[in-house]
């Protein structure tokens, strides 16, 4: 079921759009935002309300990188690894990621805190390697940094 | 006009075509995969690349779509410039990097556009060495299998299965080179074109798997043109066959019919033909040895003819014109009795009476494609007759590209005009008495009583004549609504109403036949569509018979010794089984033609076994009165399965001997036919003018062409082929001898074309790409108003409207796709998804019958007790309840039906 | 040196908030064009100021806004869309001017959006930028209350909407046409042109979508005229530009330079040249989806023509620079990663020639490649050239390494000869 809070803030996104439909993804958002990621069931109460298929919802939430339809951990671990970031070490990073969080890209931590997600550029390549947790932008990423950073997430 | 360069040959073709489109009709080799005739362009496959030269000196030129070009004058464009030959194989190579070697197991090989384009291209040795990525295949039904690994990302499923037909549970998911088509999760495919599907892919991603189920290559089949039995519209079809069984039935192009795409009920319903059920042998019952030969049948009922009294003929709606016409020769007119019940005869008998007036317009499905406001009155057509829903989902998108045309942007770029006219559509009205699937569509939508139906649409014609309709309160929601729509109604140029009998109804019938003269005037082109039961209703009521239902109803004998043929009609569907029982009992002999065995047929003491539409020749007319002629598709059957026209033939020196000897080929019957009937005026054309285009040539061959894979016959008993059957009357020969160049187009077994062995050979078979055929169609449209010689006789119509003035709860059918259809049912994929018995009521009815949803309640009707489970819906009208038509549980009740 | 674009922006501070703005001459240009000229006068003004998109195309903006039809009889509503999607791997320099100085851009859509009488105005944001989005709500709102955005704008009777929209991730988003698929709630495939968006954009109306660079320019241009802007340029193209270099130089970062300004003034000027230990090997001068210049090309004028005659393209201005211990196979191979993955799966040879490419690219760096993938590479870069695919993602992604195999061939054939990347001991994962 949609909350009402989901409900009142689809409600605004359908309302700056010339029909529903044009208002998908920025539900799939809504939900999302909410619920950490999109399961068939959210998936099902967006479509329904918006006045859509399933299949026309999922369509569309399957073509973005960021509408999850697998389960994440509570926070979400970007790393970069385009260009800049690549002749910088991203890959070293990676590497020292998977050591501290013990998991490979696509995989969540057992106790469901992080998931690891490789990510194209963040846009901010002077400060290449860089590196994303939930909203957060951390640049110029040393092993060293990483106990820190990590530790900040419950 | 324009003249068209390629490669250094100049043309003169239709400025602003499409390119490809163009090169195609030039009949010019160019492969393609994302465009299609029916969907126009969309550019994403780059399989249709050419160059385009600047002028005579530019000798580089430049690498294009030619699907995403328009034809100008004096363009010079080159197919067999290198650049673009490297570049079109390249596309099949790179569509092969994932595409699995599976030919020798894949359902489509032989008829696969991709194999052919392959070749077309010259793409031989493939240079990727990685792995492959894989998918998972869904269930999508009984009737579609699904095979993703296949998948070449034309979009053309999904262009056509959502854009084109509507249908929303078939997506493209993912990005990249990670593109899955198919549904959310397994399932049945919802749409009732779904079967498209099959030829719409240019691989076998989505195949047929009732073809699956006896699996015969395209190359293996024996082919003939056919016309769909399943409703009334008379799609055109052609159905292949191998070992006597038919096997499949693809679409066969009708310029002004069915296009490129016929329905699911039409496509899969044609397993009743290899039934086991199935009425084989000729049988004289209370015998010892009840099975007989066709002479000994033929000399018993010759005898048992001339020794009767009376003689009653029973015609049928499913039953070609021939046969019905042979059986009422026997008979003699005054014999001859419609196989409808009163109020079906009367209904048809004035809709005959109308579609001959002359008042309007009868539009063809393609004429209603270009309708510009829709009215729908009293009709599920999704359900009645479905090709009609898929032509109004056209005419409602075609509308809103005209009312934002743009000049820059041309018709066939699909995606830019999807784009432009974003949600908008055309007019759609539907006034029915519950709310179906193209309510959705609708701009105003009313759910009510037939009668109340009725008084809406005398509204809206008063309403448009001008005058002043009196208002009380109590009327306001109808009265706004009538205005809302005559709005529409009179700002259109070619409104067209659709009506039919599915509600009983002749006031409504009558009202919207108003509706539609009143729309056609100076300004406006108005048109009416009526759809009928069954795929000969119009012929049969031709015929000019009363209904045999006094007969039945009338407990006095016939005459002493009577003897009643029944032409396939399974009474036991429409007529209170009560009363049949008595029926039956007032005639020494009945002898009952027919090609499935029903409740009917076991009263028999003659049984005779009918042809079905495969194995015989014939002539049926459709829901627009247009006659069309259809041809055996299974010629290798045993002697005794015929046309029932063909055993009548046989039966008739009853009368003389001269008549039988005219009755012996199809074109006989119809010539004899034209001179007794003359309102039928025009079909033996059909067959003469076939007949004589291909006089003095060989035969039509029913095979294509016969390259090293093709299987010999029995090639597991022996690879010494048998010797191929003749059948002397027929203009087809079973093999692939025969004249090898195009047959007339009415004449078309097959589509193939050196190089073009997918349904997509169909381009050369058109004069034109989505235009005219190769000849003319051959089919005449009878009722066109012009028709002088006219002696259908007036209906009385005032006994049967006053009958429906009535008040209270009224029974009334409710149509399905699947299983309202006597035959296609025999089809386990349509029988699977058949409705049970239910009957369907809003709340309000509900409460007051005191049903609970989901219970299930008797019902008495005729004195028969019938078991239905009560669904409850929103959107249906008061006062009426729906139980579900033709299926087994409902046969005998005789609609409309007032409830105690 | 005048920095028109910059002279505002101090990242230390944070963004001026629209009073501040406007004390240091902010919305003049608003009131300028809104009040005195016409849109005809503004359009004209621009397309002689000669700026050039900034998006990576270098189309002339004016003349861009000049295809928009005017009048009465017009479809409505028309719409601005400021692409802010930045996601070309190298660059960041949409994300300084959005930070920095939100009104800056507002001010610059405010007058292109009158330019062409557009009633709505979008900022497609990418995801990724959630301070630019925090910032720019606010810069928004700042606006709708000051009556500069809303109806009767300023009592011109001028009426704008503008709202934030932030993306969900996909490369192709950028291209402007998907990105006003994406814009509609569907999936982000680009479009067929044409109809170009001027024509039929957003829900079917004319719609012009720029660069968040290109339309920071325009307030300045009407206040201080054609003439001026030009002038700012050491080059053909008009006004400055903001360029970018990362990648392992001493100071990597952004700057805005004159148009034109030479690649040496700006790597060994402003980036303070190769770090310690690292030799320049060659650089992407515009982003992932340019081809490479080499140390022979440090003299070139950075703008869009004469980057073009030496056989790359400007794009957006942002370096990424090539060391000499990085692979140029291993950078070349990362690049087709990216651009194979963000293909949107429309076209035929975009969605199965890039990841093949890709394929290849790493069986050379596992020292599987073989001597005929050298040719086939060729191929596909010829191949997946503009207007054979049905975008120009795919011509971009093969622009670095079709150069790559011009300029470091030998680099591509060690991998085949020696059976390994040179540069790694065996590729890892
Ligand atoms: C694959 C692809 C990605 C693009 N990404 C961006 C982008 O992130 N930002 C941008 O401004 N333009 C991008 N563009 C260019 C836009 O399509 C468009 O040309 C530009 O926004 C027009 O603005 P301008 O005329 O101001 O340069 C991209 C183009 C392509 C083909
Ligand atoms: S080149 Fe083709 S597949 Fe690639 S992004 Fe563009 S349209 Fe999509
Ligand atoms: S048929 Fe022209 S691009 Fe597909």
């Amino acid at each position: 079921m949609l909350t009402a809070e989901e409900i009142k803030m689809i409600d605004h996104e359908i309302s700056l759009v010339p029909y529903r439909k044009a208002a998908g993804i920025e539900a799939l958002k809504i939900v999302q935002q909410n619920r950490g990621w999109v399961s068939d069931e959210t998936l099902h109460e967006v479509a329904e309300y918006m006045g859509m298929s399933d299949e026309e919802l999922d369509s569309i939430a399957t073509f973005y990188n960021l509408i999850f339809r697998k389960p994440v951990g509570r926070h979400v671990v970007l790393i970069c690894d385009s260009i800049s970031c690549y002749v910088m070490g991203c890959n070293q990073l990676y590497e020292n990621i998977r050591k501290v969080l013990n998991i490979k890209y696509g995989e969540t931590t057992t106790d469901k805190k992080f998931t690891l997600l490789p990510n194209a550029c963040l846009g901010c390549c002077d400060r290449a390697p860089a590196l994303m947790v939930d909203g957060n932008l951390y640049r110029d990423v040393k092993e060293e940094m990483l106990e820190k950073i990590f530790q900040k997430y419950e | 006009m324009a003249k068209l360069n390629i490669d250094n040959i100049t043309y003169e073709v239709t400025e602003g075509k499409n390119l490809l489109e163009t090169c195609l009709s030039l009949k010019l080799d160019l492969p393609y995969f994302c465009w299609h005739p029916a969907m126009g362009s969309v550019g994403a496959c780059r399989q249709c690349a050419v160059k385009i030269f600047k002028d005579e000196n530019d000798t580089h030129g430049k690498l294009v779509m030619s699907c995403m070009e328009s034809v100008k004058d004096g363009l010079r464009i080159s197919i067999s410039n290198n650049g673009a030959k490297v570049f079109r194989e390249e596309v099949i190579e790179w569509l092969m990097t994932n595409h699995p070697h599976d030919c020798p197991v894949c359902d489509e090989g032989g008829s696969c556009h991709l194999q052919d384009m392959t070749v077309m291209t010259g793409h031989d040795y493939r240079r990727y060495r990685f792995k492959k990525r894989t998918y998972r295949n869904q269930y999508l039904g009984p009737f579609i299998h699904h095979e993703m690994n296949r998948c070449i990302q034309c979009y053309r499923c999904v262009r056509y299965y959502r854009d084109y037909a509507g249908g929303d549970d078939l997506n493209v998911f993912g990005a990249h080179n990670h593109v899955y088509f198919g549904r959310a999760e397994d399932g049945v495919l919802q749409s009732a074109f779904s079967g498209n599907l099959v030829e719409v892919c240019p691989t076998g991603v989505f195949t047929d798997k009732t073809l699956k189920q006896h699996y015969t290559r395209k190359w293996d089949l024996t082919s003939a043109p056919s016309v769909c039995m399943n409703c009334s519209l008379g799609c055109n079809i052609m159905g292949g066959e191998r070992y006597g069984e038919l096997r499949l039935i693809t679409n066969r192009y009708h310029p002004e019919v069915n296009g490129y795409f016929i329905c699911d009920r039409g496509r899969f319903g044609y397993e009743y033909v290899n039934h086991e059920n199935r009425v084989y042998q000729p049988l004289i019952r209370n015998r010892v040895s009840e099975a007989v030969s066709i002479t000994e049948l033929t000399e018993h009922v010759k005898k048992l003819l001339t020794s009767s009294g009376k003689i009653i003929g029973i015609g049928s709606s499913r039953a070609s014109v021939e046969s019905n016409y042979a059986l009422q020769k026997i008979t003699g007119k005054e014999n001859f009795f419609k196989g409808f019940t009163d109020t079906e005869t009367n209904l048809l008998d004035y809709l005959l009476q109308l579609m001959h007036s002359g008042k309007f317009d009868l539009p063809s499905q393609k004429q209603i494609e270009q309708s510009d406001a829709i009215i729908i009155i009293g009709e599920d057509l999704t359900n009645s007759a479905p090709m009609l829903a898929l032509a109004v989902r056209q005419a409602l998108f075609k509308t809103a590209v005209q009312k934002d045309v743009r000049s820059t942007i041309p018709v066939w770029h699909d995606s830019a005009v999807r784009n432009l006219v974003q949600e908008d559509k055309g007019y759609l009205c539907v006034l029915n008495t519950y709310r179906e699937e193209l309510s959705e569509l609708a701009d105003e939508k009313y759910y009510a009583s037939p009668k109340a139906i009725t008084e809406m649409v005398k509204k809206i014609i008063a309403l448009l004549k001008g005058e002043t309709i009196q208002t009380n309160d109590t009327q306001n929601r109808e009265e706004t609504l009538a205005n809302n729509i005559v709005q529409q109604l009179r700002n259109a140029k070619n409104p067209v109403v659709i009506t039919g009998t599915s509600c009983y109804s002749l006031s409504l019938i009558r009202a919207a036949a108003d509706l539609a003269a009143t729309l056609k005037n100076e300004k406006q082109k108005g048109g009416i569509s009526f759809v009928v039961p069954e795929c000969n209703s119009i012929g049969l009521a031709m015929m000019q018979a009363s209904s045999v239902q006094s007969l039945i109803d009338d407990a006095q004998p016939v005459s002493d010794n009577a003897t009643l043929v029944v032409l396939e009609n399974d009474l036991y569907r429409r007529f209170a089984h009560q009363k049949l029982e008595t029926f039956f009992k007032k005639f020494k002999e009945i002898i009952v033609l027919d090609s499935l065995h029903n409740q009917t047929t076991q009263q028999a003491t003659v049984l005779i076994p009918a042809a079905t539409f495969a194995e015989a020749n014939g002539t049926v007319i459709n829901h627009e009165g247009r006659a069309q002629a259809f041809y055996k598709i299974l010629v290798n059957r045993p002697p005794q399965i015929r046309a029932s026209w063909h055993w009548l033939g046989d039966l008739i020196s009853v009368k003389t001997i001269e008549l039988e000897k005219q009755m012996k080929s199809h074109l006989s019957v119809l010539y004899q036919l034209v001179s007794d009937l003359p309102q039928f005026s025009g079909v033996e054309k059909l067959v003469a003018n076939a007949l004589s285009e291909v006089n003095g040539h060989l035969h039509i061959p029913m095979e294509p062409h016969r390259y090293s894979g093709r299987t010999a016959i029995l090639a597991n008993i022996t690879v010494h082929e048998p010797k191929p059957v003749r059948d002397e009357e027929s203009i087809f020969s079973t093999t692939m001898e025969g004249e090898r160049q195009l047959p007339p187009s009415p004449l078309t077994p097959f589509y193939w074309w050196p190089g073009w062995n997918s349904e997509q050979a169909l381009n050369h078979y058109q004069r034109e790409v989505g235009g005219l055929l190769q000849s003319e169609t051959g089919d005449i449209k009878l009722l066109n108003g012009k028709f002088v010689q006219s002696n259908i006789e007036p209906v009385a119509v005032t006994k049967q409207e006053q009958q429906e003035d009535a008040d209270g709860l009224w029974l009334y059918p409710r149509y399905h796709l699947f299983g309202s259809d006597e035959f296609s049912v025999y089809t386990g994929g349509i029988a699977e998804l058949s409705p049970k018995a239910y009957v369907c009521v809003n709340t309000n009815e509900a409460a007051k019958q005191n049903w609970k949803d989901k219970e299930t309640i008797e019902l008495n009707i005729s004195e028969r007790k019938f078991q239905f489970e009560v669904k409850i819906e929103d959107d249906v009208a008061d006062g009426i309840a729906f139980v579900p038509y033709g299926i087994k549980e409902t046969y005998g009740i005789e609609y409309p039906v007032r409830l105690k | 040196m005048e920095r028109p674009l910059t002279q505002n922006i101090d990242l230390e501070r944070g963004p001026l908030s629209l009073k501040d703005y406007e004390k240091v001459g902010g919305y003049a240009s608003m009131h300028k064009a809104l009040k005195q000229m016409t849109p005809q006068q503004i359009t004209k003004l621009v397309t002689d100021s000669n700026l050039k998109g900034r998006g990576g195309a270098g189309f002339n903006t004016g003349l861009k806004w000049s295809f928009v039809p005017m009048g009465d009889n017009v479809p409505q509503p028309k719409y601005l869309i400021v692409n802010a999607d930045e996601m070309e791997p190298g660059t960041f320099k949409d994300r300084l001017l959005l930070e920095g100085d939100p009104h800056q851009m507002i001010e610059g859509m405010i007058v292109a959006s009158y330019a062409i009488q557009a009633s709505v105005s979008y900022i497609f944001l990418r995801w990724a930028y959630k301070e630019a989005a925090d910032i720019l709500r606010k810069a928004i709102a700042e606006c709708y209350e000051a009556g500069y955005l809303g109806k009767n704008i300023l009592n011109t009777g001028f009426n704008l909407d503008m709202i934030l929209h932030t993306g969900v991730g996909r490369y192709i988003c950028g291209e402007e046409t998907a990105l006003i698929n994406a814009l509609e709630g569907k999936r982000a495939i680009p479009r067929a042109k044409p109809p170009f968006p001027q024509v039929s954009g957003l829900y079917g109306k004319p719609t012009i979508v720029n660069n968040v660079e290109t339309l920071c320019n325009v307030p300045h241009i009407i206040n201080k005229g054609a003439d001026w802007f030009k002038s700012l340029s050491k080059g053909e193209d008009g006004g400055t530009k903001i360029y970018g270099v990362s990648g392992r130089v001493k100071n990597p970062g952004a700057w805005e330079l004159p148009m034109g300004t030479t690649l040496r003034e700006i790597l060994e000027g402003y980036a303070g040249g190769m770090q310690e230990g690292y030799q320049f090997k060659g650089l992407l001068p515009g982003g992932a989806s340019t081809d490479f210049l080499t140390p022979d090309h440090l003299d070139v004028k950075m703008d869009f023509k004469t980057v073009a005659t030496v056989g790359s393209r400007l794009g957006t201005g942002t370096m990424v620079v090539l060391d000499d211990r990085t692979c140029p196979v291993g950078f070349v191979h990362n690049l087709q990663t990216f651009f194979a993955r963000e293909s949107c799966g429309w076209c035929t040879p975009c969605r199965e020639g890039l990841p093949w490419v890709e394929k290849i690219l790493l069986s050379m760096e596992r020292g599987e490649g073989r001597k005929e993938d050298i040719d086939l590479l060729e191929k596909h870069c010829e191949w997946l050239g503009p207007g054979n695919t049905f975008c120009a993602l795919a011509p971009g992604a093969v622009e670095p390494l079709q150069s790559a195999l011009k300029y470091f061939k030998e680099d591509f054939e060690e991998h085949i000869t020696q059976h390994k990347c040179p540069w790694h001991n065996g590729w890892q994962s």
